[in-house]
C-alpha cells in the first residue's frame, strides 16, 4: 500500500536560511511516524513545510496528490490538521468558539454536534469550560484544545509538534493514552514530533531522527529505540 | 429641560451616525491594525452610487440596498487591488496608501459627480414626532443604524462566517491552519465596512446635503467615537458614537455653540489619548500570567 504522505527531497527555509537540506520521509496510512531531533534540528520547520506555512522546494505528495507548494488552507482543506508548536490557541474566543473553528470546513452541522459530545467523552474537561475564555485554560487544557480542535477537522493525518511539551508527567500520560485510543478507535494516521525520544518511540511505527536539517537514521521505531549507540548519540538516554 | 431633552434624543440621533462609522473603523482595524482614513470618503462615495440609482427612477429601498451591495463590492476590490499588496508595509507607507486613497476618492467624487451641493432624499415622513421632540427622520435614520447593528453583532457572534473573520483577525496563522482562507476574510471586512458606511452616508446626506466633503467631519467624529470607546472593541465603538453625538450636541447647544462643534472631537481625541488610551471598553485580554 502506497504511504499516505510522501516527501522527497523536501527543503525548507525561512527568507535566506536555510533549515532543511534535502530530506526524505513517508507516513503510512494508519500509523504513527516519530520525528526525532535535538533542538533546532527542524522538526517545527518539517511540519510547517508539509502544510505550506513556509517556503518548501522538492515533493511532498499526500494520499497520491501533489501538495508542494500548495496554499495552508488548502492543505487543510485535503485533511492535513496541524497542532501546532506553541498550540496556536485562539486566546480571546470560548472553548466552544475554538472547537467550531476546528470544524470550520465542514459542512455536516449535525454530524459536527456529535463530534463535540465525542471528543468531550477523551476530554471531559472542555465540556466543564465549555463557555470559557481559551487563554483562561492551564497549559494541559490548551493541549486538549487543540488536538480537539485538529481531530474536529476529522483529518486523515494529524501533524503533532510536541504535545508534551510543558506539561506535568501525569497529563503527558494521559494526553498519549488518548492519542493511543484515538489512533486505534479512528484509524488517524499521525506523524509526531518530540523531544520526548523514549515516550515517542514507544508510541510510533516508524521513526526518523533529524539532525540540523537531514536525516541521519530511519526505520521501525521499535528497532531504533533498542539501538544503544544511536540511543547514546543521538537520543541521549 | 424640553430643550436639552430635544438636544440629547437629536444627538442620539447623529450619534447612531459616528456609531456605524466607528464601527466600520474599528473593523478594519481588527483586522489590519490601520486606521482607514478614507472610510469617511468610500460612505460619501456610496451615497452618491445611491442618488444615481434614485435619480434613474428607482424606488427608494431598491436603491440603498444596490447602493449597498455595490458598495460592498468596491470595498472587496479596494482591498484585493489597493491594500492586499502592501502586505506588511511598515505603517507610514500604509498611512500613506490611506490617505492617498481618501484624496482619490474625494477627488472622483467631485469628477463623476461634480461639487455642487446636492439633495439627498429621505425615505422617512417629514414630520415631528414623539411630541415634537424628534423627526420623523431622526427617528427612521436612528432604527436603520440600530438593525444594521443589531445585524452585524449577529452575524460575528452567531455565524460560521462571522467567527472565522474574527479568528482570523485575532490569530491568522492558527486560523489558516482550520482552514479559513484569510485573505478573503480581509477583503470581506473590507466589504462589510463599506456597506456600513454606505448605509451611514444615505442616512446623513438628508441632513446635512451631498458634496464630495460630506464625510470629513463625521469620520472625525466617528473616530473620536471610536477611540473613546476603545479601538479594538466594536460595541464600545457603537456606545462611543452615540456618546460624541449626544456630548457634540449638548457641547454645540451650552458650551461652544454650533461653530465650533468640531472641536469637540479634537478635545475627546486628545483627553482619551492621554488619559486612558485604550477606551473605556479596550480589550482587556484575560489570560493566564
Ligand atoms: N520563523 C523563523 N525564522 C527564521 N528562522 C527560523 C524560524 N523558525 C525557526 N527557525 C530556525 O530554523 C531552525 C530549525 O527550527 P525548528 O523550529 O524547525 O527546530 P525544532 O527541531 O522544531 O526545534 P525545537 O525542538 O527547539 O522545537 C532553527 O535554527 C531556527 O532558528
Ligand atoms: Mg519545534
Amino acid at each position: 500500500m502506497p504511504a499516505l504522505l510522501e516527501a522527497k527531497g523536501l527543503h525548507a527555509a525561512y527568507g535566506e536560511t536555510k533549515v532543511l537540506h534535502g530530506i526524505d520521509f513517508s507516513v503510512e496510512e494508519g500509523g504513527v511516524t516519530a520525528l526525532l531531533g535535538a533542538n533546532g534540528a527542524g522538526k517545527t520547520t518539517t511540519l510547517r513545510a508539509i502544510c505550506g506555512m513556509v517556503r518548501t522546494q522538492g515533493e511532498l505528495i499526500l494520499g497520491g496528490e501533489s501538495i508542494s507548494g500548495m496554499a495552508t488552507e488548502d492543505v487543510v482543506r485535503r485533511g492535513v490538521a496541524h497542532v501546532p508548536d506553541g498550540r496556536g490557541t485562539f486566546m480571546e474566543l470560548t472553548v466552544e468558539e475554538n472547537m467550531r473553528l476546528g470544524a470550520y470546513i465542514r459542512r455536516d452541522r449535525g454530524a459536527v454536534d456529535k463530534d463535540f459530545d465525542w471528543l468531550f467523552g477523551y476530554f471531559p474537561r472542555l465540556k466543564e469550560r465549555f463557555r470559557q475564555q481559551a487563554g483562561t485554560l492551564s497549559g494541559g487544557e490548551q493541549q486538549m484544545l487543540a488536538i480537539t480542535r485538529a481531530l474536529l477537522l476529522r483529518p486523515r493525518l494529524l501533524l503533532l509538534d510536541e504535545p508534551s511539551f510543558g506539561l506535568a508527567p501525569l497529563i503527558v500520560k494521559e494526553i498519549f493514552n488518548i492519542l493511543r485510543r484515538i489512533r486505534d478507535e479512528e484509524k488517524v494516521s499521525m506523524l509526531l514530533v518530540e523531544q520526548n525520544a523514549s515516550l515517542a518511540l514507544a508510541f510510533a511505527e516508524d521513526a526518523y531522527l533529524l539532525e540540523t536539517g537531514r536525516i541521519v537514521v530511519s526505520g521501525k521505531a521499535a528497532d531504533i529505540g533498542k539501538d544503544e549507540s544511536i540511543r547514546r548519540s543521538y537520543l541521549g538516554y | 429641560m424640553e430643550g436639552l431633552i430635544h438636544q440629547i434624543i437629536s444627538g442620539i440621533a447623529t450619534g447612531g451616525i459616528y456609531a456605524s462609522v466607528s464601527l466600520a473603523l474599528v473593523m478594519i482595524y481588527q483586522a489590519t491594525h490601520h486606521i482607514n482614513f478614507a472610510q469617511g470618503e468610500m460612505a460619501t462615495f456610496s451615497t452618491y452610487i445611491t442618488l444615481t440609482f434614485i435619480n434613474m427612477g428607482m424606488p427608494y429601498w431598491a436603491a440603498f440596498f444596490l447602493g449597498v451591495a455595490v458598495s460592498f463590492g468596491i470595498g472587496v476590490a479596494i482591498e484585493r487591488i489597493l491594500i492586499r499588496p502592501m502586505g506588511n508595509a511598515p505603517i507610514l507607507s500604509a498611512v500613506g496608501v490611506f490617505v492617498g486613497l481618501l484624496l482619490v476618492i474625494n477627488s472622483l467624487s467631485g469628477w463623476f459627480f461634480d461639487y455642487t451641493i446636492k439633495q439627498f432624499p429621505s425615505p422617512f415622513p417629514d414630520q415631528a414626532l414623539l411630541g415634537g421632540y424628534i423627526s420623523g427622520h431622526q427617528l427612521g435614520s436612528t432604527g436603520v443604524t440600530l438593525g444594521v447593528l443589531v445585524a452585524v453583532y449577529l452575524f460575528f457572534r452567531h455565524t460560521s462566517l462571522g467567527l472565522a473573520m474574527r479568528a482570523a483577525a485575532l490569530n491568522p496563522v492558527s486560523a489558516r491552519l482550520v482552514g479559513v482562507r484569510v485573505g478573503w476574510m480581509l477583503a470581506l471586512g473590507w466589504g462589510l465596512a463599506a456597506a456600513i458606511g454606505s448605509v451611514a452616508g444615505c442616512m446623513v446626506a438628508p441632513v446635512v446635503f451631498l458634496d464630495p466633503n460630506m464625510m470629513a467631519g463625521i469620520l472625525l467624529y466617528a473616530f473620536a467615537g471610536a477611540l473613546l470607546g476603545g479601538i479594538d472593541s466594536p460595541l464600545g465603538a457603537v456606545l462611543g458614537g452615540f456618546a460624541v453625538g449626544v456630548i457634540e450636541n449638548l457641547g454645540g447647544a451650552y458650551l461652544v455653540g454650533t461653530e465650533l462643534k468640531l472641536t469637540m472631537a479634537l478635545v475627546i481625541i486628545v483627553s482619551v489619548l492621554t488619559v486612558r488610551p485604550s477606551g473605556l471598553l479596550g480589550r482587556t485580554v484575560q489570560s493566564r500570567v
